[in-house]
């Protein structure tokens, strides 16, 4: 069935479709419209869930984790400093292995205030653990909440579904929602390896010493170190865990194929734009605009951000010409944050590209197709000159 | 449970905490812990935020406690275990016992709001806050509660110079199912509460008074007899809150009729954290004691 409807609403029926038992939440905005729908879908008795309007994001996420820790399939979404009030807790689920799914509704971080889009707040919680999704329309955002509780369940690691504020989540495009017992023939019920409960007696996330340390019976058990590299080496393999599950998906559904990044008109191209979120669809009108010029642009639009995938870049942009970065986030003091990973994971290939770096679109600043073009066009003229400071786009002067 | 009290010789034998663990000797936590789960039973699950008890439980992968525990953030407890609570409920379970078990500073300080807000949820669970007056496991710095005049590691040269904050008070604000304070000194009158406690839907708060000799400089012997102390010099009360209605527990009733009630100096003396405190300060301190109790005579006689 095709709804035309927001963002927010596309993101609502995902969660609705997958069947969350537990939701909590806490009024931020842009992501108030997608907790006030699924509040609507709880009261009018469409989606069998406890909905718990808590006191803070804090405890948004604190309600997730005993609920996911007691055997039901959780659910939160926030936005900018409503995920940072909450961001003991993103490192705790984590850490804790719960799967587990939350929609971040990309904004800007104050001070100053912005209610506006941009994705410092998520970039920021790159380093917490969870594996991160961007979507860039609605059809995506649906699909990406749905295949994330899958992935969440399969690797018990938390998955943040990210979607930009106002250009997604609160605009209107046509998406397809898909029949519910499709879903349910994709996505098992909520299962845990470790739930809580009476039946087998178990201490969770008990303080663990720097050092190993045996059992009662004499059997070592792992230390910290070895727990947290063991979450490591679990992201890393959910890269291929996420590409068997979206062509599982499109096998089903028909639509996905590119769960790490949509390549558009990469093949032969010389320059290759490399962008997270909705920003790829007008990147995409730019390299259209580039190729009538014969300049051979293309886009690498990511989904997935966290795990990193360098194997990936590194195969898909090695021998390119030049990449530019765009990113709407930045490590202040040293470069946007993708544009860091992208040149890392570079690093090792024979045939390395230059690399650019623009900054845009922060706390909601306005950017056009034209400021895609021109960039691609000014990395291009600027040619393999080392640029270690990002540019740019938009600013006042 | 509501005909029989609860005494030394009817209280189970059956034992939810295995002994050797990491609590410190004489501690007042240890022995509500052995007698709270008593009466708590095995179809629970325990949330804990980081206090004594996380490491009293022992460390990965040992475990003093051997019923379910959820370990989680500072400020969490009561969120957590509404999320526990709405996932028992998702599955259709309404036997399994939540029980939050937190102490004074993840309670009073870092934890209320989350407790608040629970509260005005009106979720289903008990919380119990064990009061030992200071942040013991960082090494006693003061608390919310912390009484005024106690020597902690961060008033340590005039001991505290703010009044405690009056935690089971600021809960009854709430009207939440059930509020009780208890202490370690009277671990029956504990064991009747959770057992009562427990009978009741909504949220059901418990503040324990429970000496800690590390924190407190006292004898590891004189753990009951300090924590009588408070109860009998009448500065600590005992009581419960059903309906509004407060109503004092025997300990505690028993000091309406009585001619003379020992000085609360008598309490305060033996602990080396008020050692700072002035005669001036303990005659006020005495003061506010009588006045709390001529208020007690006037309304309950």
């Amino acid at each position: 069935m095709f709804v035309f409807e927001s963002g927010n609403v596309a993101a609502a029926t995902g969660v609705k479709l997958a069947r969350v038992q537990v939701i909590a939440a806490y009024p931020i905005t842009p992501q108030t419209p997608l907790t006030e729908k699924l509040s609507e879908y709880v009261d009018a008795e469409e989606l069998e869930a406890e909905y718990v309007a808590v006191e803070s994001e804090h405890s948004a996420l604190a309600v997730c984790i005993g609920a996911s820790s007691a055997g039901a399939r959780a659910f939160t979404a926030t936005s900018a400093n409503g995920l940072l009030y909450m961001s003991e807790q993103v490192h705790w689920t984590a850490g804790a292995r719960l799967p587990m799914v939350m929609c971040v509704v990309n904004r800007g971080i104050g001070a100053p205030w912005s209610v506006w889009n941009d994705h410092q707040d998520s970039i920021s919680q790159r380093d917490a653990g969870w594996i991160q999704i961007y979507a860039k329309d609605h059809q995506e955002i649906l699909d990406t909440v749905i295949k994330a509780f899958r992935l969440s369940q399969e690797i018990c690691i938390p998955v943040m579904v990210c979607y930009d504020g106002y250009y997604l989540s609160h605009t209107y495009m046509p998406f397809e929602v898909p029949e519910q017992d499709q879903v349910d023939a994709f996505l098992p019920p909520y299962e845990y390896r470790h739930t809580l409960g009476p039946e087998n007696p178990t201490s969770l996330n008990t303080v663990t010493l720097p050092g190993g340390r045996p059992d009662i019976h004499g059997n070592f058990a792992p230390g910290y170190m070895e727990i947290r590299r063991c979450l490591h080496l679990e992201l890393r393999q959910a890269i291929e865990v996420y590409e068997r599950i979206d062509s599982e998906f499109k096998a089903m559904f028909g639509r996905g194929g590119n769960p790490i990044a949509e390549r558009y008109l990469c093949d032969d191209a010389e320059y290759v734009a490399v962008a997270l979120g909705s920003m790829s669809n007008q990147i995409k009108d730019a390299v259209d605009e580039l190729r009538d010029e014969g300049l051979k642009a293309g886009l690498l639009a990511l989904s997935l951000y966290r795990p990193f995938p360098s194997e990936f870049i590194a195969s898909e942009l090695s021998g390119r010409r030049g990449v530019i970065v765009f990113e709407k986030a930045l490590s202040p003091g040293n470069s946007g944050a993708l544009f860091g990973d992208t040149r890392a994971a570079l690093y090792e290939c024979t045939s390395r590209p230059f690399l650019r770096n623009y900054i845009l679109g922060l706390g909601g600043r306005s950017y056009k197709t034209s400021d895609f073009s021109g960039a691609i066009r000014e990395s291009v003229e600027a040619g393999p000159e080392p640029c270690d400071q990002p540019s740019w786009i938009g600013l006042n002067r | 449970m509501k005909d029989q009290k609860t005494t030394a010789l009817n209280l189970t034998d059956e034992e939810f905490v295995y002994p050797g663990n990491r609590a410190c000797a004489g501690c007042g936590l240890s022995m509500l812990y052995r007698v709270g789960l008593k009466a708590i039973g095995r179809d629970a699950i325990l949330i804990v935020p980081p206090s004594c008890l996380t490491v009293m439980q022992g460390l990965y992968p040992i475990s003093s406690t051997q019923l379910s525990v959820l370990n989680v953030t500072f400020a969490s407890a009561a969120s957590a275990a509404s999320g526990v609570r709405a996932a028992l409920r998702a599955q259709k379970n309404d036997h399994t016992r939540v029980v939050a078990w937190a102490g004074d500073g993840g309670t009073s300080d870092i934890g209320i709001q989350a407790l608040s807000g629970a509260i005005e949820r009106g979720e289903d669970f008990l919380y119990i806050c064990y009061d030992n007056e200071a942040y013991m496991n960082t090494g006693v710095q003061r608390s919310g509660t912390t009484p005024r005049g106690a020597v902690t590691a961060n008033t340590a040269i005039h001991g505290k110079r703010e009044r405690s904050k009056d935690l089971p008070t600021i809960i009854a604000a709430h009207s939440p199912a059930y509020v009780a304070s208890c202490s370690a000194a009277y671990p029956t009158d504990f064991h009747d509460k959770i057992s009562k406690a427990l009978s009741l839907k909504g949220l059901k708060y418990i503040h324990v008074h429970a000496p800690c000799p590390s924190g407190w400089g006292i004898e590891e012997r004189l753990t009951v007899t300090v924590g009588k102390l408070a109860v009998e010099t009448g500065l600590y009360v005992l009581y419960e809150i059903e309906d509004g209605e407060m109503k004092l527990s025997p300990p505690s009733a028993r000091l309406l009729t009585k001619k003379k009630i020992p000085p609360v100096s008598d309490y305060l003396g033996p602990q080396r954290r008020f050692k700072a405190l002035s005669e001036a300060v303990i005659e006020k301190l005495q003061q506010e004691v009588d006045a709390k109790w001529e208020t007690y005579r006037s309304q309950m006689m």
